[in-house]
């Protein structure tokens, strides 16, 4: 018998306005030992699966109609008590993230012993020893001394081994993990979903593992469902589904996906989810104000060329010079940046990446060392007319399509602040016209200048912040982590967009990311770094082919393989 | 679900007024019966308030119109009352319910002078300290520490003392406005400097700044522009409260006998001098203006209470 | 934990500091010193030798620091209107004001913190929003009024309870006077304390209220329920310890305010207590009984901060223990 039955499963939320239906008629299967992933983008519904099968729905929502069987046995109209004991004895659950999980006021021992003693006839002392063996499954080096400490005191891989072994407490027969490598770097991902699948085996427990990111489903699953919009579009064994997908959102969804093996030109059009793909009304670039104009003077030698870069954080004051302590984010890096080429910064969380752009953009001033924008040191630029010139010629565009744009002003004036601000028209109806013109050619139409950023998408607030930056028309663009919080789909959109803009601009990129398979099809020459250093400068394309720096080579035989995934359409 | 559906951009664009009409806190508003009923009790109480000298029944400033005759008189529903004075009326003879009507005018503009003095003294200096931080910032934070170990009764009762050392027994009549007015705003000022740092370094951090930094903007414009109007919901929340809490501690000031003069009463001044009676059995002197008082701050507490439910995002 | 101690103990120096300077300011500037002291018919001469031997002629630093080091030996002047050293006068009054504010503390805390628990954790129950309503009634009715209901229905009307004065007192000690060991005592500080301690109950109230509602939609709290831990586990273990943070924050700042707010009740029950007499002070422009009451609030509420910032260690591991 299944561990796992869903049958039918519709969830509703009703609203004010409207009942929203989050999923729409599933079903789906799982035996013991066995993976299912469910695979989607953000609205798919795949989180509320997983909610709804361990019975802990957000309100408003419920199961309107349809059946979850755990073994034969229907557990959606068990009363909350019954469902409880479920939860933890029969069901664990695995979230997101491991910062928050966690108590941050109780020791690791005391969540760990609460749980087992909850669910199994055990005493307090035997229900610390299955916690000090729990912790030794799940990895954790040196188990009885660190089960005697607080959570902030692991790393985030460990706290998500933690989260793992709690809901392995009680030895449940289906454990669901929602998203558990997303708030990862690629290194911890690879370690956690190799303890994923070896637990599920070993200890023969069904797992439904939910995320967006076809590299996860590829890696460690044995079967899975591809969701769209709450409907299951697409149902089967891993293998069969990746590699000849029949329904037209698996194709596209597939294509979207960066390859870290192979490099595209253009990603295939996916119209799919979101249309709007092409400019709305073309405009010609070259005679256009955005394209006119370029009175930059020119240079001989790189545009940007970073030398002996540093930045240090206080991490402790005193008043003691002697006594302070520093997070050294930049370890004197230096590289350069030749006019019209996109150049990669690639490496994990607290390498430092995101600090460099935010020194050359001025938003953090440099503990030493030099930053060249053609023939202008800029770290030493005092004279705010100067400082201003240098501005207007770089602009930067940010991660998260939420937070970078101001919530209270309108989507047209937000675009024609830097236009006035900058006096780059002559006119304030040359501004409309302007703003009106960027707004169709990144794809949004001129009507969408009266909206306020709540009202779009995060591929279309991106949108939105890439014409903000070229409003300024910069001769360079510094693109930090644009699209790692979009959907592959849109992600690929956004990214196509970024390419022709290069190519009819003339522009030219410093490329931020920790996705080495975006790097590669955005950019000519890539930086590793690593703990504030950069490990290895090389042509992207020789990079990926020959790894030289030790560091890059790790990174490389961790990228999950996506040689399941179809070729079709490249 | 929190995602936002995707909306086809080309669809037109709702006017401000229909973007209110459909907003999620005017329908909050409609659902709760209770807020629309402090809303109403609100409006009316302040239009009694600031149309008194039109609408009161009688002038209780006017000394020619005071009868001593007429004092002491009990509530119109009680044996040997007067029905022209509905509520009864005090030692003077003065309607009870008009001196209310009136001393309730001068709690209001009182409570309005100090939240706005206060209000822009502390949005202002709370948006640099966020902004600015360093030095300025831990100055600025000090100052309000010092500032918060003192409650406003204490402020407030500190600064008449020292203003009657200063200025000896000058004119009260004058003077006891202003400092009223100005300890209330200094008693006040720190909630809304630790509010709006505490808003403003949330959202200075937030990368809709750094990208106006980035086009080269001078931080005063950052911080108008882009910072205050995206830190106004906790503000408007505070300000509201902040007007009750005029309210009460001006009425307890001058309950106490360091506020608002006998010739200028304001609601607190009133129970104040009711109280003196309340063993006599001339109750309602101190009652009335009690309950109208109690209104009052109720129905703005009620309305400030809603405010900070429906704009805080997590309680949705 | 040590370093930690002593940067607290150095800003609450600091804060103090700054007070001191704030009533020397008032004791020194406010009206004139000397002129307070001696009567009208004293000559010029005789004004300027006081002058001289208070050593008002001085340099300010050295004023200064002749006012601190007074201070710090509880020596704050003599009262212009008692005549007599105002720390004579506060010893005399403290008992009462510090037996009343605790009891008050008492009550605000003992039934405060029920309902805030109760109304954060249901908090769609009738009970909640009844607790809600009348906590919004206690916020809006002032102190001052609230004492006066109390004594109209249960003194004025009813005649059960005093009310004004503490009562019989007992004598503890060379100094210490205690309503709480006589019947009389103990029926004189109902009153004052419920009126003294309502406001105080309602915010606590509130507070735990609220926090408790943050508390309870973070992931650990999700993850507890998904691992089938009981509600009594998920709510005290989990989710009221993790209130507490902030809750003792807050609730430290309002105790400390409590004995500016017995200014209030001690006026409208005649309390014998320290508020009663600044409130006469006040009106007097009595300037060293102000200066004095202004360090000492100032000093109670620095100490109680001082505990507070003491007791998060033992709260909140993460100041505790390091990574």
């Amino acid at each position: 018998m299944s561990v796992l039955e869903i049958q039918d499963l519709r969830v509703d939320f009703p609203s004010r306005k409207s009942t929203f239906t989050a999923v729409d008629g599933v079903n789906l299967t799982l035996e013991a030992g066995k993976i299912l992933g469910v695979v989607g983008e953000s609205g798919a519904g795949k989180s509320t699966v997983g909610n709804a099968v361990i019975g802990l729905l957000q309100e408003p929502g419920f199961i309107a109609s349809g059946e979850v069987r755990l073994h034969g046995q229907t557990i959606n109209t068990l009363s909350e008590a019954d469902k409880r004991k479920l939860r933890g004895r029969k069901i664990g659950m695995i979230f997101q993230d491991p910062l928050t999980s966690l108590d941050p006021l109780q020791t690791i021992e005391s969540q760990l012993v609460e749980t087992i003693v909850t669910h199994l006839p055990l005493s307090s002392r035997e229900a610390q020893k299955r916690a000090v063996e729990l912790l030794d499954s799940v990895g954790i080096p040196d188990p009885e001394a660190r089960i005697k400490q607080y959570p902030h005191q692991f790393s985030g891989g460990m706290r998500q081994r933690v989260v793992i072994a709690l809901a392995l407490c009680a030895e449940p027969e289906l454990v669901i993990a929602d998203e558990p490598t997303t708030a990862l770097d690629v290194s911890i991902q690879a370690q956690i979903l190799e303890l994923m699948k070896k637990l599920c085996t070993e200890r023969n427990v069904a797992m439904l593992v939910i995320t967006h990111d076809m590299g996860v489903i590829a890696e460690i699953t044995d079967h899975v469902a591809v969701m769209y919009h709450g409907k299951l579009v697409e149902y089967g064994e891993t293998a069969q589904v990746l590699g000849a997908p029949t329904h037209e959102y698996t194709k596209s969804l597939i294509s979207a996906v960066p390859r870290p093996d192979i490099r595209v030109e253009r990603f295939p059009s996916v119209n799919y989810i979101e249309a709007s793909e092409k400019p709305t009304r073309n405009i010609d670039i070259s005679t256009h104000w955005l394209g006119q104009s370029r009175d930059y003077a020119k240079i001989s030698g790189p545009l940007l060329k970073v030398n002996d870069l540093q930045m240090k954080f206080e991490t402790k004051g005193s008043i003691f010079a002697s006594r302070r302590e520093y997070f050294h984010a930049v370890k004197k890096v230096s590289f350069d940046i030749q006019e019209g080429e996109t150049f990669g910064l690639v490496g994990e969380s607290g390498s430092g990446k995101s600090t460099i752009a935010r020194l050359i953009t001025g938003l953090y001033t440099a503990s030493g060392g030099s930053i060249m924008f053609g023939d202008t040191e800029l770290t030493s630029l005092k004279n705010p007319r100067q400082v201003l010139a240098m501005r207007r010629q770089m602009q930067m565009i940010f991660q998260d399509p939420f937070s970078s744009l101001n919530a209270r002003m309108r989507v047209r004036d937000i675009v024609a602040e830097p236009i006035k601000f900058h006096k780059l028209a002559s006119s304030g109806s040359e501004v409309r016209q302007i703003v009106s013109d960027l707004l169709d050619h990144v794809g949004l139409g001129t009507a969408a200048g009266e909206k306020f950023p709540h009202e779009f998408s995060g591929g279309q607030r991106q949108r939105i912040s890439i014409a903000r930056a070229l409003a300024t028309r910069p001769r360079f663009l510094i693109c930090d982590e644009p699209t790692s919080a979009l959907d592959v789909s849109i992600q690929a959109q956004i990214l196509n967009l970024l390419k022709d803009l290069q190519q009819e601009l003339g522009l030219t990129m410093l490329f931020i990311s920790h996705d080495l398979a975006v790097i590669r099809q955005m950019c000519t020459r890539v930086g590793v770094m690593r703990h504030g250093e950069l490990c290895e400068v090389s042509q992207c394309e020789a990079l990926f082919d020959a790894p030289q720096h030790e560091y890059t080579k790790d990174l490389l035989s961790l990228m999950p393989s996506m040689d399941l995934l179809s070729r079709a359409d490249l | 679900m929190t995602e936002t559906s995707e909306t086809p951009a080309s669809k037109k664009a709702p006017s401000t007024m229909e973007r209110l009409l459909d907003s999620d806190i005017f329908h909050a508003f409609l659902r709760s019966k209770v807020t629309i009923m402090a809303a109403a009790g609100t409006l009316i109480l302040f239009l009694l308030a600031f149309l008194s000298p039109w609408i009161a029944p009688h002038d209780p400033f006017d000394l020619a119109s005071l009868d001593v005759m007429n004092s002491y008189m009990p509530p119109a529903w009680i044996e040997g009352a007067d029905p022209a004075f509905l509520l009864g009326t005090d030692d003077q003879g003065r309607d009870i319910l008009s001196a209310i009507f009136y001393g309730m005018r001068i709690s209001l503009i009182v409570g309005f002078c100090s939240v706005i003095f206060a209000a822009l003294v502390g949005i202002g200096l709370g948006l640099i300290a966020g902004y600015m931080g360093g030095r300025i910032d831990a100055l600025i934070m000090r100052v309000a520490d010092v500032q918060l170990t003192f409650p406003a009764i204490l402020i407030a009762l500190l600064i008449d003392g020292a203003a009657r050392g200063l200025f000896g027994s000058l004119d009260r009549e004058v003077f006891s406005f202003w400092i009223l007015i100005f300890s209330l705003s200094l008693s006040f000022w720190v909630q809304y400097a630790r509010t709006v740092r505490g808003s403003t370094m949330v959202e200075k951090n937030k990368e809709y700044v750094q990208a106006a930094r980035v086009i080269g903007i001078p931080s005063w414009i950052i911080m108008l522009r882009h910072i205050l109007p995206n830190v106004t919901g906790p503000v408007m929340v505070i300000a509201t409260i902040n007007l009750a809490l005029a309210i009460v501690t001006e009425a307890t000031l001058s309950f106490l006998g360091v506020g608002m003069p006998i010739t200028q009463p304001s609601l607190g001044t009133l129970i104040s001098v009711g109280n003196d009676y309340l063993y006599s059995g001339e109750w309602w002197m101190a009652i009335f203006p009690g309950v109208a008082l109690a209104l009052l701050v109720l129905c703005v507490n009620l309305l400030g209470d809603w405010l900070r439910d429906a704009l805080n995002p997590k309680l949705r | 934990m040590l370093g930690f101690t002593i940067r607290r103990l150095l800003q609450a120096m600091i804060v103090m500091l700054v007070v001191a300077l704030l009533s020397f300011t008032l004791f020194r500037f406010v009206g004139d010193p000397v002129n307070q002291m001696v009567g009208v018919d004293t000559s010029i001469a005789d004004r300027e030798a006081l002058r001289e031997r208070l050593g008002l002629n001085d340099p300010m630093p050295v004023q200064f620091w002749r006012f601190i080091s007074n201070a710090v030996q509880l020596d704050f002047g003599t009262s212009y209107q008692f005549k007599q050293p105002v720390s004579d006068l506060f010893a005399r009054r403290i008992p009462a004001t510090l037996e009343l504010s605790f009891m008050s503390a008492i009550f605000a805390l003992a039934v405060g913190v029920p309902m805030g628990i109760y109304a954060g954790l249901n908090r769609e129950s009738a009970i909640s929003k009844l607790f809600l309503s009348l906590s919004l009634i206690g916020i809006s009715l002032p102190t001052f009024f609230i004492g006066i209901l109390l004594i109209f229905l249960f003194s004025v009307t009813l005649q059960w309870l005093p009310s004004f004065g503490r009562g019989d007192v007992v004598q503890i000690g060379s100094w210490w006077t205690t309503g709480l060991l006589t019947v009389s005592g103990l029926k004189a500080l109902v009153l004052p304390s419920i009126t003294l301690g309502l406001y105080q109950m309602t915010l606590i109230m509130r507070l735990i209220r609220a926090e408790m509602l943050e508390v309870i939609r973070t992931d650990y709290i999700k993850f507890a329920r998904a691992r089938g831990l009981p509600d009594r586990i998920v709510h005290f273990r989990h989710a009221l310890k993790n209130t507490l943070v902030p809750v003792v924050t807050i609730t430290g700042l309002q105790l400390g305010s409590i004995i500016a707010f017995a200014t209030i009740t001690e006026t409208v029950f005649q309390w014998p207590g320290m508020g009663l007499m600044f409130l006469q002070a006040v009106q007097e422009v009595d300037i060293p009984i102000m200066a004095a009451y202004l360090m000492l609030t100032a000093f109670l509420f620095v100490a109680i901060n001082f505990c507070v910032d003491i007791l998060y260690f033992f709260i909140d591991p993460r100041l505790r223990v390091g990574r």
